[in-house]
């Protein structure tokens, strides 16, 4: 059965750029130890001839015309940024001097 | 103490690997309808997709599938018969989904190999670079950094996001470690890059210009003691932009390494920058977590499932092999090597081979495009050949091979078809540009030199025929340049009695 330590979280959390707490850290290995013990009933049911399943519908080959469209104006892509400069989006330092 | 190159190679194997990444010239991106067109105004070329914003739903560009599965034909490589996407997770906001929409295990195009020529110490020799994969993925977004030292990283305060490029498509070729190079690792880095470069540009799939980045190569070095059988730690070298600093990323890497591993230190495996002005790397940020992707298969995109009949629909439009080509016109042309380089270099061969093709001469071909045809084009900074066609200057140099123009005058006829007054025949006629090869009109014009120089003309009588020149030269300012100079000095020493 899948599991999922506490050091496993945290190496996540640290990819993912979330802060958290001991106590979050305990509660969401717990969390999702179950989430993931949910999902690995799938494994149950799997055998050798299904191939892992990416979707679920029977779909290949969907492609696009090599056509341009109007694209957003940089007010529209700008409107949800929490921070802009000019037409740029603004974000903080990308990596902590420790990196 | 500090080992140079040729110490380095004399008691250390090097082993290359390349990774290439070249941006398709599609005209739209990867998985949606935005323009990739270069130099836009920041984040113009932006909509939900490419930007990741909640519910938006990204459909592959057609175009770019035929381009990669070109790509790894003309590797010689096997094109899988199911393939499929994945995102490549990270935390850098170069990418706003906060994934790259790239391939993992199930690339389009495995198993392919490219032969490559370079010149040794004992002539030329092939060297055959395996490649293990060609994958489809998508290039991120342009990054400045303010704040801190200029443009880097580290010290920066805040990044600003121009999200314009995020979604070109870009195509990734793998080699497999290139053993048996010894000390020509440089020298083979160099002109595999530069083949895939040509065969990129014969296909029609990239513009391939290192300068703009629309061609990147990483190089992957490791050095081990000649004779131990081991592979070395490797470093992957990266913004390597021209031609040129791929030989010199590979030559400094294996030069550092080398005097690292003399000096009792270990090589330690990460990601370094070239340095254009110094031929040097510097070490590039830190790939401990980096390394962390957590691929998973894109559910949002079908897989890939090419049938046979396309695969060889689009085999059959793989152009032979560009060293093979230019080898092939070099013999038919019999022009020196030289020529060849420079036609390639100007992005030229092909409109002269078209301009041979329609009945020039190559060596004539060629001086028109590389001469006065490239000497125009830079003055109003554009292309040769959106300027004239091939067409209209296989004609312009058959009017000169059959003496109703001379170079002079047909200068002013491309000149004239350039500034779009018509065809070489349209601009003689308005312009009244015909050689004068009228015996009658010539004279006229030739008594009248003779008549106002009277003291050349008696030298010339007296069998100084050097002097000519100046009576010739005199009848050719007379006609406008638009006579025969042959014909005037055969006319002119007849004349005077020297004929």
């Amino acid at each position: 059965m899948a599991a999922i330590s506490r050091d496993d979280v945290a190496h996540l959390a640290r990819l993912s750029r979330i802060e958290m707490s001991d106590a979050e850290l305990d509660h969401m290995a717990s969390e999702l130890g179950v989430i993931l013990g949910a999902v690995a009933r799938v494994q149950e049911v799997a055998t050798d001839d299904i191939p892992p399943t990416s979707h679920a519908i029977p779909l290949h080959n969907v492609f696009r015309e090599d056509v341009v469209k109007p694209s957003l104006t940089p007010e529209e892509s700008l409107s949800g940024a929490p921070a802009t400069d000019g037409p740029r989006f603004k974000v903080p330092q990308i990596l902590g001097e420790a990196e | 103490m500090s080992m140079n190159y040729d110490a380095a190679v004399a008691a250390y194997e090097p082993t290359l690997g390349l990774e290439v990444h070249v941006e398709l010239n599609t005209k739209s991106k990867m998985f949606c309808s935005c323009s990739t067109e270069f130099g836009a105004e920041p984040n113009t070329q932006t909509c939900p997709v490419c930007l990741g914003l909640p519910g938006s739903l990204p459909v592959v560009n057609g175009k770019a599938i035929e381009s990669s599965i070109l790509i790894g034909l003309a590797l010689n490589c096997s094109i899988a018969p199911f393939s499929r996407f994945a995102r490549k997770n990270y935390f850098y906001p170069d990418m706003p989904k906060n994934f790259q929409t790239s391939q993992y295990d199930e690339p389009i195009c495995v198993d392919g190999y490219l032969d490559v020529e370079i010149e040794t110490d004992e002539g030329p020799k092939k060297f055959r670079v395996e490649i293990e994969r060609v994958h489809m993925e998508e290039d991120t977004g342009k990054s400045l950094h303010v704040g801190g030292s200029t443009g880097r990283i580290h010290g920066a305060e805040y990044s600003l996001l121009d999200y314009n490029r995020a979604g070109i498509p870009l195509v990734e070729i793998v080699t497999r470690i290139v053993p048996g190079t010894g000390k020509y690792a440089p020298q083979v880095a160099r002109a595999y890059v530069t083949e895939l470069r040509d065969i990129l540009r014969s296909l029609g799939v990239s513009d391939v210009k290192m300068e703009q980045g629309s061609l990147r190569c990483d190089a992957n070095v490791s050095i081990a003691p000649i004779g131990s059988g081991k592979l070395g730690t490797r470093s992957e070298t990266k913004n390597v932009n021209s031609l040129r600093s791929v030989e010199r990323a590979v030559s400094g890497e294996i030069e550092r390494q080398a005097n690292r591993l003399e000096s009792g230190e270990r090589i330690i495996q990460e990601t370094r920058h070239f340095l254009e002005e110094s031929g040097q790397t510097r070490p590039g940020r830190s790939k401990e977590t980096a390394e962390d992707y957590r691929y998973f298969p894109e559910p949002d995109l079908v897989p890939v499932t090419p049938d046979a009949d396309w695969i060889e629909e689009l085999r059959k439009r793989i152009p032979e092999k560009p060293s093979i080509r230019r080898k092939r016109l070099q013999e038919e042309w019999n022009v020196p090597a030289k020529e060849m380089e420079s036609m390639v270099n100007a992005e030229l061969l092909d409109v002269v081979e078209e301009t041979v093709k329609l009945g020039s001469d190559a060596t004539r071909a060629r001086s028109w495009w590389l001469g006065e045809v490239s000497r125009l084009a830079n003055e109003k900074e554009v292309a040769p050949t959106s300027l004239i066609t091939a067409a209209q200057v296989a004609e312009v140099i058959a009017l000169i091979a059959g003496g109703e123009l001379t170079d002079k005058l047909a200068r002013q006829v491309v000149e004239g078809v350039i500034n779009g007054e018509g065809t070489p025949r349209e601009v003689i006629d308005k312009r009244g540009l015909k050689v004068v090869s009228d015996d009658s009109a010539l004279m006229v014009a030739i008594e009248a030199a003779i008549a106002a120089q009277p003291d050349t003309a008696e030298r010339i009588r007296g069998g100084n025929i050097p002097a000519a020149g100046a009576l010739i030269g005199a009848v050719m300012k007379a006609t406008g340049g638009q006579a025969d100079a042959a014909k005037v000095r055969e006319l002119l020493l007849k004349h005077l009695g020297q004929g």
